[in-house]
């Protein structure tokens, strides 16, 4: 049994093709997930409570079953409801769905963290509740979840990986096929575990940057 | 003494969290121009008193008037709550500075003052940060102007806060026991500011534990204690003559404080 990374590698453009679908459904479903999940958060604390329990059960439902379900309904189960998605589509908008429910609780916990003194404050120079939300909270809550947002960004990245058993052509699909081809397993799952670790490494990096360079505009 | 206006009016105010009653029919009245400081040991009302002239917290019972005007709640027996825009009119003659100083973290010093200049007045962004810039010269922070409340000290951050009360040109400032969170060789600068105010003619209700300030800065000192008010009445009167028990016992303890202090040196 020898290890000779040369009978992945001579299938590299398929590979990087792999890991450009990857990298792909993961930011876009971050961004998505993120930008639905800021929504829910925003009208769970500022939206009255016919909004705050819908929300509520939302974001406990998507949290307390297994990502893997939720595709399989979607991809499943989703044409007998008329959602007829091609994997990729299914793939993005569970993804997508299920970050948001992560994305709403880490904002809605930024949100809770702001002092209630800083609200005050621009009550008593007069400003209104929408300038205190767009200039006061929002900022202020961004810059305060941003750890749990690179941290939850890492995870959806790997995450991607759950799609390939509804055969999105991303790394884990393309790769573990290869080494059905060639019969180079070890070597095929090695190059996949690399592959994730830069990605997650790479990402982390980048979150440690942003928050030195954010540190000025916190206390504490 | 002239025939000052009434800056502040407190009526039968009650307040309370749940069984505690902490105030209970409170009645005091703050000069314009002058500087009344409400003094009392911890817990005995007068933060939520001051936090309920600002409408920060909803008085139970009682009116209070802001030069005339009834804050938060109609002035008859009905006491119907006001639109929030009424409560907000009567606070624009408000000026507040807090413990915690609660600026905002993500702007800048001039960005901090300049604010409600720029969204509340709608003034242009030169013209606003003009004025920012000349209330931080003010407390004497002009070159300060450029920094994040995370690079300044803590009676640099309240200074702000004093500026940026000021900037919206507040007809009174209330102060929250705005030296309470700072060390001791910063409650100094902070001091000083609030002084010169006094000394500009700004009308003031100030929440304190400092009583040498109280002493000398306040013409009018109200003694809090259980949520009543024991002794209101002219500075000179109120600490020359302690003669009622519970505030000598409250001045003999910060007395023994700083004698404390001073015989560990």
């Amino acid at each position: 049994m020898t290890f000779d990374l040369g009978l992945i590698l001579g299938s590299l453009p398929e590979v990087l093709a792999a890991a450009w679908v990857t990298i792909v459904m993961w930011l876009a479903s971050a961004a998505m997930g993120a930008a639905l999940g800021f929504v829910l958060a925003l009208l769970r604390r500022y939206g009255g409570r016919a909004a705050a329990w819908p929300i509520l059960g939302f974001v406990t439902v998507i949290r307390g079953t297994p990502f893997l379900i939720q595709l399989f309904l979607l991809y499943y189960s989703g044409p007998s409801i008329g959602i007829d998605l091609d994997p990729t589509g299914s793939g993005l908008l569970s993804l997508s769905i299920y970050a948001s429910a992560y994305f709403c609780e880490i904002f809605t916990g930024g949100f809770a963290a702001i002092p209630r003194g800083h609200v005050e404050a621009a009550i008593c120079v007069g400003l209104s509740r929408a300038q205190i939300v767009a200039r006061i909270l929002v900022p202020e809550m961004a810059l305060l979840v941003l750890p749990a947002c690179v941290n939850m960004t890492i995870l959806m990245m790997k995450e991607t990986a759950v799609l390939s058993i509804v055969t999105v052509p991303e790394l884990t699909l393309v790769i573990t096929a290869i080494g059905s081809r060639t019969f180079a397993f070890a070597e095929a799952l090695f190059l996949l575990a690399i592959a994730y670790w830069v990605l997650t490494e790479a990402t982390g990096r980048l979150g440690r940057f942003a928050e030195g360079a954010l540190a000025r505009y916190r206390l504490a | 003494m002239s025939a000052a206006q009434v800056a502040i009016r407190a009526r039968g105010v009650g307040k309370r969290f749940g069984a505690n009653q902490v105030l209970a029919d409170i009645a005091l009245e703050a000069r314009e121009g002058e500087v009344t400081c409400l003094i009392g040991p911890s817990g005995s009302g007068k933060s939520t008193l001051l936090r309920c002239m600002a409408f920060l917290e909803r008085h139970d019972e009682g009116t209070i008037e802001v030069f005339g005007r009834p804050m938060g709640f109609g002035a008859d027996a009905a006491r119907r709550p006001l639109p929030e825009a009424d409560v907000a009119a009567v606070r624009r003659d408000l000026g507040m500075v807090f413990q915690q100083f609660n600026l905002w973290p993500h702007m800048t010093a001039l960005g901090n003052v300049s604010e409600a200049l720029k969204r509340v007045r709608r003034l242009p962004r030169r013209e606003a940060e003009g004025r920012a810039m000349a209330m931080l010269e003010k407390v004497g922070l002009g070159e300060r102007a450029a920094h994040y409340p995370s690079e300044l000290s803590g009676g640099q951050q309240q200074r702000v806060a004093i500026a940026r009360a000021l900037a919206m040109e507040p007809r009174m400032v209330l102060f929250d026991e705005p030296t309470s969170s700072l060390d001791p060789e910063l409650t100094g600068e902070v001091l000083t500011v609030m002084r010169q105010l006094a000394q500009d003619g700004m009308t003031m209700v100030v929440v304190t534990h400092e009583i040498g300030f109280a002493a000398q800065v306040a013409q009018h000192v109200v003694f809090l204690d259980g949520g009543r008010v024991l002794l209101d009445g002219r500075a000179g009167e109120v600490f020359r003559q302690p003669w009622h028990p519970r505030l000598g016992q409250f001045l003999q303890t910060y007395l023994d404080l700083g004698a404390s202090v001073l015989f560990q040196g």
